[in-house]
C-alpha cells in the first residue's frame, strides 16, 4: 500500500480530475474509475457530478461550487466529500503546493 | 410480463440503486472459449470442447471497441482456459489499449516464465490462478491430477518475473474450508492475494454440489474466517448469503445478476451472471440481438431483474435485509423456488426447502469432452463398506453376491 499524504481540500485551491480516473455517467450519478489504482468510486449526486467535472476549468474549489450551483450551507458537506475523493486519488491539486509535501 | 417503469429515486443507498440496474455493466464476465485442458469436477461453464460458433478475432475486437464506448472500465476474462486462445495475448494487448483493463483468470497451463515476464510488464491486467486445494491432495481430486502442480508453478514464474498481486481464486469446498490459514500461506509466499468464492451448483457443479459444498458447520467456520480476515481476502461478494449470520461481511451484499453484473459467452450469448448459463437467464447474443449495450440495456429479462422482486416467504425473516434472499443461480440448479431462501441459508431455510418436492433443472449447454481425458478427476475412492463386518481379507459384500452365506460370519 502506497502511502498518500493526506491534505484538506481548500475553497481557495485549485483541484482537477486525476489523469488516469474516467468518469462513467449513471441514472444516480458517476461512477469514478482510477486506471492506476484500480479504485471505483461512486458519486451519488448530479450535483458532485456537476461539481467534479467543473473544478478542471474553475479558478479554485469556490468557482466549483458556485459553478455547481450548490447553496453556501452545504459547502461544508461537498467538501467532505471532495476530501474523500482526493484521499482516493481521484482528484488532485492544481496548485503547486509546497507544504506537506515530503 | 410487462415492465413498470419505476422513477429512480434520487439519492438512497447504493444497493438501492443496484437494484435498479447501471447503464453499463460494473463487473462484466467475459468467458473467451469453452475449450479447456482441464476437466474440473465443479466447472461451471460445463467447459472442454471449444464451440465452433465462437467469436473470431475480429468480433473479440469489436466487443472491446464497444466496451470502450460504454467506458467499461475492465472485464473479467475467464472460460474455458482463456489462454489457449492463439489469439489470447494479441485480445489482451487490445483490451489493454483500448482503456479496458483486465483480470483473467487460468488454471496456469500458459504462465511460462516468458509470459510472466510480459504480463509483468504491463500495466491493467490483473492474473487470477486458480486452486481448489492447498495441498495436492484436496485440489486434484477435483481439478485432476498434476493440476496442483500447473497452478504453483504459474505462481513460481510470476513472482520470478515481478509480478505484482497476483490473486489466487478458491472455490470454498467441503473438502478445503479447513485449509483457509495454508492458503492465507500460499498467498503470502507468492506474494499474492487469496481470492475466496463459493460454490455454485452450476453447470458440472451441480452434479457434484451435494457432495462437494460446505456443512452448515464449515458455512459458520468460513464465515468467522472472512470476518477475522476482513479486507486483506477478496470474495467476488459472493458469500452475502453468509451475511445472515450477524454482520454484513465487506463489500456489496446484494445479488447484482443483470444489475451490475453480467456474463457474455465464448458465442456471444447474455447471461445474467457468470453462474447463470442457463436458456433461463439468456438475455440475448450479442451478435443477432444489435450488440452488447443494446441486450444490457433493453432486454427484458434484464429489465425485469431491475424491477422490484418479490421475495415470498423471506420477507418476513429478520435477516432478510442482510442477505436479500441469497443467490438466484443456487436456488436455480438444485430445483429451488426464486422467491425462497438460498439452499444454503444460514437460518436453516435452505435445509428444509431441499428435503421438500423438487426437480433440478436440466442444464441447457454442455462443452464438456465426450470422452475421458487422462487427466480427468475421478471423485471416487476405493473403501470398504464399514456397515458390514466383515474380515479385512474378504472383498466387500455386495446386493448382487449369490451366495446364500454371502456376508454370514460365524
Amino acid at each position: 500500500m502506497t502511502q498518500t499524504i493526506q491534505r484538506a481540500v481548500a475553497l481557495d485551491e485549485a483541484w482537477g480530475l486525476s489523469p488516469s480516473v474516467a468518469l462513467r455517467p449513471e441514472p444516480f450519478g458517476a461512477l469514478a474509475y482510477h486506471f492506476g489504482n484500480r479504485k471505483l468510486t461512486f458519486l451519488k449526486r448530479p450535483e458532485l457530478v456537476d461539481l467534479v467535472r467543473g473544478l478542471g476549468t474553475a479558478r479554485d474549489v469556490r468557482a466549483a461550487l458556485l459553478g455547481a450551483g450548490i447553496p453556501e450551507v452545504r459547502w461544508p458537506a461537498y467538501l467532505g466529500a471532495l476530501q474523500g475523493l482526493a484521499a482516493a486519488d481521484m482528484i488532485r491539486p492544481t496548485t503547486t503546493v509546497r507544504e506537506g509535501v515530503a | 410480463m410487462s415492465i413498470t417503469e419505476i422513477a429512480r429515486p434520487v439519492g438512497g443507498t447504493l444497493v438501492e440503486q443496484f437494484e435498479l440496474g447501471l447503464d453499463a455493466p460494473i463487473c462484466l464476465t467475459w468467458e473467451l472459449t469453452y475449450a479447456c485442458n482441464l476437466a474440473c469436477a465443479h466447472c461451471l461453464s460445463s467447459s472442454g470442447r471449444r464451440d465452433p460458433r465462437e467469436l473470431t478475432t475480429e468480433q473479440c475486437e469489436a466487443v472491446i471497441d464497444e466496451l470502450q464506448r460504454m467506458q467499461v472500465f475492465y472485464v473479467n476474462i475467464g472460460g474455458g482456459e482463456p489462454t489457449i486462445r492463439p489469439d489470447f495475448w494479441h485480445l489482451l494487448e487490445y483490451a489493454v489499449d483500448h482503456q479496458v483493463g483486465v483480470k483473467f483468470s487460468t488454471n496456469g497451463v500458459r504462465i511460462a516464465p516468458e509470459r510472466a515476464r510480459f504480463l509483468a510488464s504491463t500495466d491493467y491486467v490483473d492474473v487470477q490462478v486458480s486452486l481448489d486445494g492447498a495441498t495436492a491432495e484436496v485440489n486434484d481430486h477435483v481439478r485432476g491430477p498434476g493440476s496442483y502442480d500447473t497452478a504453483i508453478q504459474a505462481l513460481a514464474n510470476l513472482r520470478e518475473a515481478g509480478f505484482k498481486d497476483a490473486k489466487i481464486s478458491v472455490v470454498c469446498t467441503r473438502q478445503n474450508i479447513g485449509q483457509l490459514d495454508e492458503f492465507k500461506a500460499i498467498a503470502d509466499e507468492y506474494g499474492a492475494t487469496l481470492r475466496l468464492t463459493r460454490l455454485r451448483p452450476s453447470g458440472r457443479g451441480a452434479d457434484v454440489w451435494d457432495e462437494l459444498h460446505p456443512l452448515p458447520e464449515q458455512q459458520r467456520e468460513l464465515y468467522d474466517w472472512l470476518m477475522a480476515h476482513g479486507e486483506g481476502v477478496l470474495t467476488g461478494d459472493s458469500f452475502f448469503h453468509l451475511a445472515a449470520f450477524g454482520e454484513a461481511l465487506p463489500g456489496l451484499n446484494l445479488c447484482g445478476a443483470g444489475r451490475v453484473v453480467c456474463l457474455i459467452d465464448p458465442v456471444g450469448d447474455v447471461y445474467a451472471c457468470p453462474f447463470a448459463i442457463h436458456d433461463t437467464f439468456l438475455a440475448g447474443n450479442l451478435l443477432t440481438d444489435g450488440g452488447f449495450q443494446r441486450v444490457w440495456q433493453d432486454s427484458e429479462l434484464f429489465r425485469e431483474l431491475r424491477s422490484p422482486q418479490t421475495s415470498g416467504a423471506c420477507t418476513s425473516c429478520q435477516f432478510f435485509d442482510k442477505c436479500r434472499g441469497g443467490c438466484m443461480a443456487a436456488k436455480f440448479f438444485t430445483g429451488l423456488p426464486m422467491d425462497g431462501p438460498d439452499p444454503e441459508c444460514v437460518q436453516g431455510y435452505g435445509e428444509s426447502a431441499l428435503a421438500a418436492d423438487r426437480t433440478v433443472p436440466s442444464p441447457s449447454q454442455d462443452h464438456s469432452r465426450r470422452t475421458a481425458t487422462r487427466n480427468q478427476p475421478v471423485m471416487l475412492q476405493l473403501s470398504r463398506r464399514e456397515d458390514l463386518p466383515v474380515s479385512p481379507a474378504a472383498p466387500p459384500v455386495s446386493a448382487c453376491a449369490e451366495n446364500p452365506l454371502a456376508g454370514y460370519t460365524p
